[in-house]
């Protein structure tokens, strides 16, 4: 049998003016697991959609075991033996496990036969690869790391041999994240090829055979895990050194800035999201909030910025006490000195619709300075996204410009510079560097720490557990609404991991 | 992941499609004149020449035009905010009530030119007023806009049967209208103004309001795009979470955003009654509201966009008067089909053309289409 479960040969792809992929050749070897990094908008994703069939490629060849073979939907993908497990899942939430794995599967007009062939079709793949997950379970009420099992079972289940998944770990836990790495281990000694889409070096490193690294639309290098190191591959990606290890001194903590007193925070269900949470901010020193997606982070960051109705608790604002009925005025707390960069700048931080300039004011624009009486000042305006671009870096140059058209990291330059700009007291942070590329996070890596030097107080919320520790000073980590703990620095991952899994510390100093 | 897509150059974007979408209607169209036996290219001639080829025809046009315009941009204004407005028929039929009441009151004291800005208060006012209770339903209430407002239009006729047949009815009269303005409520006529460029007018009902209209889609533009209220509303119509982020008010950004819409529809009464029927009478709306809907998608509710559209409109309705008078087996309801396919291709269907015209572009000239990608995700 051939040795190359994938190979593509000269592929080239191209969207109007953008070559998103440009000569690509990529072999990947069956029974091993291929790692393809890069950074946003380096064509990974585009590759793997031509892979996939979501695409047809402006010319090249896809051979699938040494066959070439057409690929115009992703029917023929499955046809051929290949599988996807989306960013986002595509399950459907309120059916069960059983409904979504047959789904378009279902090969009978009658669900029953199609159900008890899926039944047992399961069991066996769950004892073969260690995939266990309650087929009758509704797929909305499993934890992410379990919706993406049924995701990998679904491909499994329409005979996979070649599975590919993409940035298959940002909503998982560490241990989830091992646990996955160990299923990708089985399917590979049983024969499968897992191409593996991500953006983590790390996980390149622990679970990789070879490693493809792609940049602007090339493939610069593939690589032997083994014979290379996380310096080099982000080199590669790059394009040149990159600094992953912040520097910084050591925090000078001056006054209290922020405090929060006993709050919990009730979703409209009236589950209870944050539960009891306390802590002080003080000038100068960064607190991180380390945590799985989804344990309440997000709604104690909506709370403190006043955008949520708390069940109990206060929170201080230098001084003065945050209206918590949920109907705050964000422009009053502004004014207060009080920043904030929203976790989701696609639909709060951001309109995306509008030009840059426009999104340089959001939330500033009732300011005197953008205002001639009811009429906005739109050569002020102007006048300062310009400015903040050059100060930024934020690219293309064009305050003119559609912001969707701008790529994540830019994109998150623009919220940055316009809360930065304000020369705050107190700036929260929701997931700074999400979907961002690894040049722009270096910079605002730093300007984040410039911001703590310069005597600001930041809270910062992140799940990238890297994140947290190059920058925080302090490290909180919630769990299921509660913080669970509280660290130095100097933290180790594999503490903050099993805090950030809910082992109780005693259990945890075992 | 990355979804590239190709952008259209502006005037491919607001010049191209919307006349691919207007030749397709009128495509189908002429089948559907062909299947009744017609000739469909003379039927396009006479309802080209019907609106447009004399002085009397541009000023029916445009006088179904000023119509359109204010129906239209009261639409629009809704949109921005991402809000359907379909009360606008409603509304300007309420909008009717205040021009009755300031006409009947000051028509035989005051010149029309104190009655005009009046009548436009009054109007603007009534308007207004009949949006504010499904705004403010949508807003404290969640009860959705578009439910309402549709309601609303059925209690504003009940409410004006009521009112033509009863209050306002003059005592002796057997019709359901009030009694006709006196000088004081009747608007100057623009006809001169078709005349100065030659066009000869007999009796057409072109009047100022057409001149009211035009400030207004000015004004419009002003708000929306070069006002603190306007940038809260565009805000608030692209994304309601970035708009609280903002610490833009959703209740107040809602009720001011209807009261607007509201007023521009009911501003729609002042054409067919001060300036042409010198009365307030049963159904003067007509259905211009729902035109409206038409025209703000066709015109992707930009102010210029809706004035040409409603051109189009008052084209339409003109040259269809008369395409049904010169043809036989074209009748009212022919029109009518006509009108309904130009809203169909040109306003519900505004997007079915996009895609292939936009492949078009990115495969013909990759560098004018002005390549765009998405900044979501890897």
């Amino acid at each position: 049998m051939h040795q190359a479960a994938i190979e593509l040969i000269g592929i080239n792809k191209s969207f109007g003016a953008v070559h998103a992929n440009r000569d690509i050749n990529l072999e990947v070897r069956r029974g091993t697991v291929h790692g393809i990094i890069g950074e946003n908008g380096a064509g990974k994703s585009t590759l793997m959609s031509i892979l996939y069939g979501f695409y047809q490629a402006d010319s090249g060849e896809i051979r699938v075991n040494g066959e070439p073979t057409a690929i115009r939907t992703s029917n023929d993908a499955i046809a051929a033996g290949i599988g996807m497990v989306h960013q986002h899942f595509m399950l459907v939430e309120n059916f069960s496990v059983l409904e979504n794995v047959i789904l378009g599967a279902e090969g009978a007009p009658l669900l029953k036969t199609s159900i008890a062939k899926a039944r047992s079709e399961l069991r066996r793949l769950e004892s073969e690869y260690g995939l266990e997950v309650d087929p009758d379970a509704i797929v909305e009420e499993l934890p992410v790391g379990l919706q993406q099992r049924v995701e990998i079972l679904k491909a499994l289940y329409r005979g996979a041999e070649i599975l590919i998944l993409d940035e298959p770990t940002g909503v998982l836990t560490p241990a989830e994240a091992d646990h996955l790495f160990r299923i990708l281990g089985q399917l590979k000694e049983q024969g499968k090829t897992v191409v593996l889409i991500t953006h983590k070096l790390r996980e390149i490193m622990a679970i990789t055979d070879t490693v493809s690294v792609m940049r602007q639309g090339t493939m610069v290098a593939t690589r032997r895990t083994t014979e290379t190191t996380v310096e080099e591959l982000a080199e590669l990606m790059v394009g040149r050194r990159v600094l992953l290890r912040v520097v910084k001194d050591a925090a000078e903590a001056g006054a209290v800035k922020l405090s929060v007193k006993n709050l919990s925070v009730k979703d409209q269900r009236g589950v209870t999201m944050v539960d009891d949470v306390s802590f002080d901010l003080r000038a100068g020193e960064i607190v991180g909030i380390a945590g799985v997606a989804g344990n309440g982070q997000s709604e104690l960051l909506e709370t403190i910025a006043g955008s949520r109705h708390a069940a109990s608790g206060t929170v201080i604002l230098d001084g003065m006490p945050v209206d918590l009925t949920g109907a705050a005025d964000p422009g009053e707390l502004r004014r207060r000195g009080l920043a904030h960069v929203p976790e989701d700048r696609h639909h709060v931080g951001l309109v995306l619709a509008f030009e840059e300039n426009q999104n340089a004011i959001l939330g500033y624009h009732r300011q005197r300075r953008y205002l001639k009486g009811p009429l906005l000042n739109i050569e002020a305006i102007l006048a300062d996204a310009k400015d903040r671009i050059e100060k930024y870096d934020i690219r293309p140059a064009d305050c003119r410009l559609k912001t969707a058209n701008f790529s994540g990291g830019n994109q998150q330059k623009i919220v940055l510079a316009r809360e930065m700009e304000q020369d705050p007291d107190v700036l929260i942070v929701g997931q700074p560097t999400r979907g961002v590329d690894v040049g722009a996070i270096e910079f605002i890596h730093k300007r984040l720490i410039a911001m703590r030097d310069a005597g600001k107080a930041v809270l910062l919320v992140s799940v990238e557990l890297d994140e947290i520790r190059s920058l925080s000073d302090r490290i909180l980590v919630m769990f299921d609404g509660r913080i669970v703990g509280e660290r130095g620095s100097d933290a180790s991952e594999g503490e903050l991991g099993l805090l950030m899994a809910g082992v109780e510390q005693r259990e945890a100093a075992e | 992941m990355s979804a590239p897509y190709a952008k259209l150059p502006a005037w491919a974007d607001y010049g191209l499609i919307p006349l691919v979408n207007l030749v397709v209607a009128f495509i189908v169209a002429g089948l559907v004149v062909l299947l009744v036996g017609e000739n469909p290219f003379r039927a396009a001639v006479i309802l080209v020449e019907g609106a447009f080829g004399r002085g009397q025809g541009i000023a029916y046009t445009l006088y179904y035009a000023t119509t359109f315009i204010f129906t239209g941009l009261s639409v629009a204004v809704a949109v921005h905010c991402g809000l359907f407005n379909i009360g606008t028929e409603g509304q300007a039929y309420i909008g009717g009530l205040g021009v009755a009441i300031v006409c009947l009151a000051f028509d035989s004291l005051l010149p029309w030119w104190l009655t005009f800005p009046l009548a436009i208060l009054g109007a603007a006012a009534m308007g207004a007023l009949w949006a504010l209770i499904p705004a403010w339903l949508q807003a404290r209430r969640g009860s959705h806009i578009v439910i309402t407002t549709i309601m609303f239009n059925f209690i504003a006729a009940s409410i004006m049967v009521y009112l033509l047949v009863g209050p306002l009815k003059p005592l002796a009269s057997q019709a359901p209208q009030t009694r006709l303005f006196l000088d004081g409520g009747q608007l100057p006529k623009l006809n001169w103004l078709i005349e100065l460029f030659g066009g000869k007018v007999r009796a057409a009902p072109f009047n100022v309001s057409f001149l009211l209209a035009l400030f207004m889609a000015w004004l419009m533009w002003v708000l929306i795009w070069r006002t603190r209220l306007g940038y809260e509303m565009r805000t608030y119509g692209f994304s309601p979470k970035a708009a609280r982020y903002a610490g833009i008010s959703e209740t107040r950004i809602i009720i001011v955003t209807m009261m607007i819409s509201g007023a521009l529809a009911g501003m729609m009464a002042l054409n067919p009654t001060m300036g042409d029927q010198h009365n307030v009478a049963i159904d003067f709306v007509n259905g211009a509201g729902f035109v409206g809907i038409a025209v703000a998608l066709m015109g992707r509710s930009h102010p210029l966009g809706i004035v040409l559209a409603a051109v189009l409109f008052g084209m339409l309705y003109q040259g269809g008067a008369e395409l049904s008078f010169e043809m036989p087996n074209i009748s009212r309801d022919m029109i009518v089909i006509i009108q309904g396919l130009v809203i169909l291709f040109a306003g519900a269907l505004e997007h079915m053309f996009r895609p292939s015209i936009q492949t078009l572009f990115a495969t013909l000239s990759p560098k004018s289409a002005g390549l765009a990608v998405n900044g979501e995700g890897a």
